[in-house]
């Protein structure tokens, strides 16, 4: 039966309500209101875990937020959770977790070698042991890491849990439930201002659960209760428990991450596991408060030695001793309370303390309690392996730098007060230039550059009857700014004992002979000989120096070892703190699973998904889908065991043949409206457009402004002044904003309005020698002759009760038509297409027949128009005034662009006729060349044309303008193929384009 | 995350517009002879200031309104918004 340290009676805990949960496989017991840390102290578990570098053996730090030790992975409602602080996981039944960093297990560790090979981890060693060979580095250094490093795995599955999002404002935030984030709460939301206060905790309070004092009449924690009670009943509070806020971003827009079911075995079925709330907040309250800083010694990483202020928080929230001969090292007063509450519960503790013999409040009481207390003593050495078995303590001198003959104590734990750091993080990153306070030795925010104000323990302020008086005057001030009210609070007595100096003093000198580790940073193994090294080696700024020795740069970003570290960079360099500076604080402050910033944007909620008004016929009949931008699009029709190549060869050929049709709702409409739309499209398009008939339509070309090609599409005259535009389905949002753009910063003198129209129409093309029959037969009353209805004419017809927009247009260069009807109204139409085309053989075709069609006629699409070619290059010169000014045109005569080799789209067919060329192939004079091969150009877009029924590819080559004829070769290194080619005209089939004016 | 006032809609958060660039560049005037130089410099060349910056925003996913923002660029303090044809 393993030795129980749970005190009887005392605590936050519900005795009432045991808990049974397995730590490394093992069961335990705890209680409600445990965290996994005191309840496997309670259970006299102190080994958790292994340290980073050394594979030391870990313990518990900490009780809270700042813990560096004690980090666990869990298995939580069938989820993997790593890197979980167990002091801050709260106990439910059937907790299971294990420890990290150690292999085979936590009691033997294979990686502890690294303890005695210690020398060949010094500061730096990543960069310096594992730079040669560089051969090694794949194979064996960096696997050999994985395998030994970091905190826990990832698990791989899909994560099952929810996460989600909100957005909140308010007039005052406030981040921390201590006393001063109480007092300053109450008193704004008395005020009227609507107030969130922010927790990190389970519980509120703070400081007051732990500290010997009276508010008023009432007990810390009697008060804190009362507050939080009072702030929960105002409507215009929002009070939140397990919130961190953990970053200060811009424009004050703080996020919090809430932990809303982490602390149940399960989430229920509405309930998120963590809710991330981004809020932008008037004032921002920061009552963070203070952490504990560590003293420096030998083997100061030995379980059992422990912050102080924790081991009196296991003590009075968890009625758990951390150890049952406990010594006191401190440089300060706070000690003393540890030192005290041990007492009280029939424990004695040996203070040591490196001040001469003082005599303050508390110290009297401890003496008057006959506490063994030696002044002028320190802790040399902790000794014992896995927990601290006894002390090595020695009296120092008065300067400090020696010390006298070692005595060895017996002691289970050594809790260490080395004075208080306040946790300015957040006033840091709201970019607070901080300054260094010399009376505490730490720094506290200055000038504020955002809304923030810092209050209390976290301002360097360290007695509760300051804390309060400012906390509640700020709370009004702020409030009074914003809701003009001015609710004057008394500020109640307060009780609290005066505490003496602390003493500056921080780091135990190594005794004659010894070497000891003495560690600042517990999480990253960084001791102090890493830093002197990192010193001598010549490394000055304080921000190489925690890069090269990765002081403070693990997952709790050196809460309790970033001053120490300072120190002892400005003892060394001889010059003062504030000269050496402190490294920037980035957020987050903690941890912030992946799973809470992603939200609810998993999977297919990533990005909207659209989807056309005939999406589910074409689910109906099979259709393959593909994404296409944010739409959904049919990628082909399967027909029995038909791969993707068999379907779009049928569906294109069948095109060709007879008659397709294919929905093309996606692509990007604008209606373009007002007397001054032709002159804004002759600026807009590369042609001209001032004499457009009304009832045509008309290909255009739209450049950027460097001469880039931005777009192309067809525009329709409907009337007059009214224009209906199509772009590609990519670009539309972007050409939206580009017309937008000119219209209201370029040219605001034209009258022109446009909106986008994509969602309110659905398109469907049908396209083939037969697609006239089947127009006609849609339409019967129209003519749609060729002379009726001819090539880049526009019309509008009643296809059956429904209003119909019918325009002659072709991408795939056959005779076609594109049939727009309102989006409500699409799937009738195509019903209707399909029920009408059936004697005509049609068939639905998908974007990959739609690609083999456009390739093989050579009509440039996004794989030409890629952002980096200009008209010339893809053959649409012709479609380039030289009588008129437009967007993009003065850098069309750039030297670069009339170069006379200038690269130009061409055909490719492989001399085989069978192999087909890969796209982004290069194409090569000579295969063999010696490397880097000169490259001509790149091929753009591949396919089997059904019309000659051999491969076929579109390339952008180097002076292609002459190359036609030419045998040369697609090289493609990724698919590891060399294909002897010859260049043909990119206008493949039907050169002359008789087909689409037939 | 910026907090922008759009002239048209008030203060709206930055994730609904999107950025466009210095707003002190004036486009040519069309069918007007452009030196090399003087149109290089109005495609490519941009100043990165450190400091106060009068850059166009777009309110994309609210009134569509180009508009003018001055801000520092290293602070991210924004002193004025305008509209489109507002000059500072
Ligand atoms: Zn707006």
């Amino acid at each position: 039966m393993p030795e129980n340290f749970r005190l009887d009676k005392g605590g936050l805990i519900n005795r009432d309500k045991k808990i049974s949960f397995k730590f490394n496989g093992k069961k335990y017991f705890g209680y409600e209101g445990d965290t996994l840390a005191s309840a496997l102290i309670a259970n006299g578990v102190h080994l958790v875990g292994r340290s980073f570098k050394y594979h030391r053996p870990r313990g518990f730090f900490g009780a809270g937020v700042d813990e560096p030790y004690a980090i666990v992975q869990m298995t939580r409602n069938n989820e993997i959770d790593p890197n979980v602080r167990a002091t801050e996981q709260e106990l439910f039944e059937g907790l299971e977790a294990k420890s990290v960093n150690c292999w085979p297990n936590v009691d033997f560790d294979i990686g502890a070698i690294n303890n005695f090979l210690g020398k060949f981890f010094p500061a730096g060693f990543y960069y310096k042991t594992f730079m040669w060979p560089k051969s090694f580095w794949y194979k064996v250094y960096e696997p050999i890491i994985r395998k030994a490093a970091g905190f826990g795995a990832a698990s791989i599955k899909h994560d099952k849990e929810k996460y989600e999002h909100k957005y909140e404002y308010c007039d005052l935030l406030i981040t921390g439930s201590g006393p001063s984030g109480l007092a300053s709460a109450y008193a704004a939301a008395q005020n009227g201002a609507k107030v969130i206060l922010a927790e990190d905790k389970p519980r509120f309070g703070g400081s007051l659960l732990t500290s010997e004092v009276t508010i008023g009449n009432k007990s810390g924690k009697e008060w804190s209760e009362e507050m939080i009670f009072n702030l929960k009943s105002m409507p215009n509070v929002i009070v939140k428990n397990r919130s961190q806020v953990f970053g200060y971003y811009d424009h004050n827009m703080l996020v919090m991450s809430e932990r809303v079911s982490d602390h149940l075995p399960t989430t229920d079925k509405y309930i998120p596991k963590q809710r991330l709330w981004y809020i932008r907040a008037k004032e921002v309250v920061i009552s963070s408060g203070s952490i504990e800083r560590p003293l420096v010694f030998g083997n100061n990483d030995t379980p059992g030695v422990m912050l102080s202020s924790a081991a009196k928080e296991y003590l009075k929230v968890y009625g758990v001793l951390v150890g049952k001969k406990p010594i006191i090292f401190t440089n300060n007063d706070s000690g003393y309370e540890t030192a005290l509450e041990f007492k009280k519960n029939k424990i004695e503790p040996i203070v040591l303390d490196t001040r001469k013999d003082t005599n303050s409040e508390i110290i009297k009481e401890a003496k008057e309690l006959n506490i063994n207390i030696k002044f002028s003593y320190v802790v040399v050495a902790a000794k014992g392996y896995k927990k601290v078995k006894s002390a090595d303590i020695a009296r120092i001198s008065d300067d400090k730098k020696s010390i006298e003959k070692i005595e060895n104590i017996k002691c289970d734990c050594i809790c260490v007060s080395g004075f208080w750091t306040p946790t300015i993080h957040l006033a840091s990153q709201s970019g607070n230039k901080t300054k260094f306070n010399e009376e505490i030795d730490a720094f506290i925010p200055s000038q504020s550059k955002q809304n923030e104000t810092t209050l209390g323990s976290a301002n360097g302020v360290f007695t509760l009857e300051e804390t309060l008086k400012t906390s509640f005057s700020k709370g009004e001030e702020l409030s009074k700014k914003i809701t003009n009210k001015d609710n004057k609070i008394t500020v109640p007595t307060v009780v609290e004992k005066k505490s003496s100096n602390h003493d500056k003093f921080w780091c135990v000198p190594l005794p004659e002979g010894k070497n000891y580790k003495r560690f600042l940073d517990f999480q990253n193994d960084v001791s102090v000989s890493d830093i002197h090294l990192a010193l001598r080696e010549g490394y000055r700024s304080i921000e190489h120096v925690k890069r090269y020795t990765t002081l403070g740069m693990a997952t709790d970003q050196g809460k309790t070892s970033n001053l120490n570290g300072l120190q002892l960079v400005s003892d060394v360099e001889n010059k003062l703190v504030p000269q050496v500076g402190h490294t920037t604080f980035r957020p987050p402050y903690t941890p912030v699973s992946i799973g809470a910033i992603v939200g609810r944007e998993i999977g297919k909620h990533s990005k909207p998904t659209r989807k056309s008004p005939m999406h589910y016929w074409h689910e109906k009949n099979n259709a393959v889908f593909v994404d296409a931008g944010v739409w959904l699009r049919p990628r082909y029709y399967k027909q029995g065991n038909e791969n993707l190549f068999e379907a779009s060869k049928r569906e294109a050929k069948n095109v060709r043949q007879n008659v397709g049709v294919c929905d093309v709702t996606t692509l990007g409409k604008i209606d373009i409206k007002g007397p001054d739309s032709a002159e804004f499209l002759n600026r807009v398009y590369t042609n001209a457009w001032l004499k457009l008939p009304i009832g045509k339509a008309r290909y255009g070309v739209m450049l950027r402004e460097d001469g880039i090609v931005m777009d192309d599409g067809t525009t329709t005259r409907i009337s007059e002044n009214h224009y209906h535009m199509t772009t590609t389905t990519a670009q539309a949002a972007n050409v939206l904003s580009h017309l937008e753009y000119y219209l209201q910063l370029v040219w605001p003198e034209l009258n022109v309005n446009v909106v986008s129209s994509t969602e309110q129409w659905a398109g469907a093309a049908i396209a083939g020698p037969k697609s006239r029959n089947v127009l006609q037969k849609l339409f019967p009353d129209l003519d749609v002759s060729n002379q009726g209805l001819p090539f880049m004419g526009y019309m509008e017809g009643n296809l059956f009760g429904v209003n119909a927009k019918i325009f002659r247009i072709s991408f795939s260069g056959e005779l076609a038509y594109e049939v727009n009807v309102e989006s409500d109204n699409g799937n009738f139409m195509w019903e209707k297409i399909m029920e009408i085309g059936k004697e005509f053989n049609i068939q639905p075709y998908g974007t990959e027949a739609l690609s083999t069609l456009r390739i093989e006629m050579g009509h440039v699409a996004g794989s030409e128009l890629d952002g980096r070619t200009i008209p010339y290059d893809n053959s649409l010169e012709g479609l380039v005034s030289k009588k008129k000014d437009f967007i993009g045109k003065r850098s069309l005569s750039k030297k670069a662009y009339i170069e006379p080799d200038r690269q130009k789209v061409v055909g490719v067919v492989p001399l085989d006729k069978k192999t087909s060329i890969p796209e982004g192939s290069y194409i090569v004079k000579d295969a063999n060349a010696k490397l880097p091969n000169p490259k001509l150009g790149h091929v753009s877009a591949s396919c089997w044309s059904v019309e000659y029924d051999n491969p076929f590819s579109l390339a952008i080559i180097k002076n292609g303008k002459n190359m036609i004829g030419q045998k040369l070769f697609a090289l493609s290194p990724l698919k590891n193929k060399t294909i002897p080619v010859e260049i043909v005209s990119s206008h493949y089939v039907d050169p002359k384009g008789e087909r689409v004016r037939s | 995350m910026l907090h922008i006032k759009c002239p048209y809609c008030g203060l709206r958060s930055q994730n609904e517009f999107s950025y466009g660039g210095d707003a002190t560049v004036k486009r040519p005037e069309l069918n007007k002879e452009v030196s090399d130089q003087d149109w290089d410099n109005f495609v490519y060349l941009r100043k990165s200031p450190k400091g106060k910056h009068l850059e166009l925003w777009q309110h994309i996913s609210g009134c569509r309104q180009w508009i003018k923002v001055e801000r520092d660029t290293l602070t991210h303090e924004i002193f004025k918004t305008l509209k489109a044809t507002e000059e500072v």
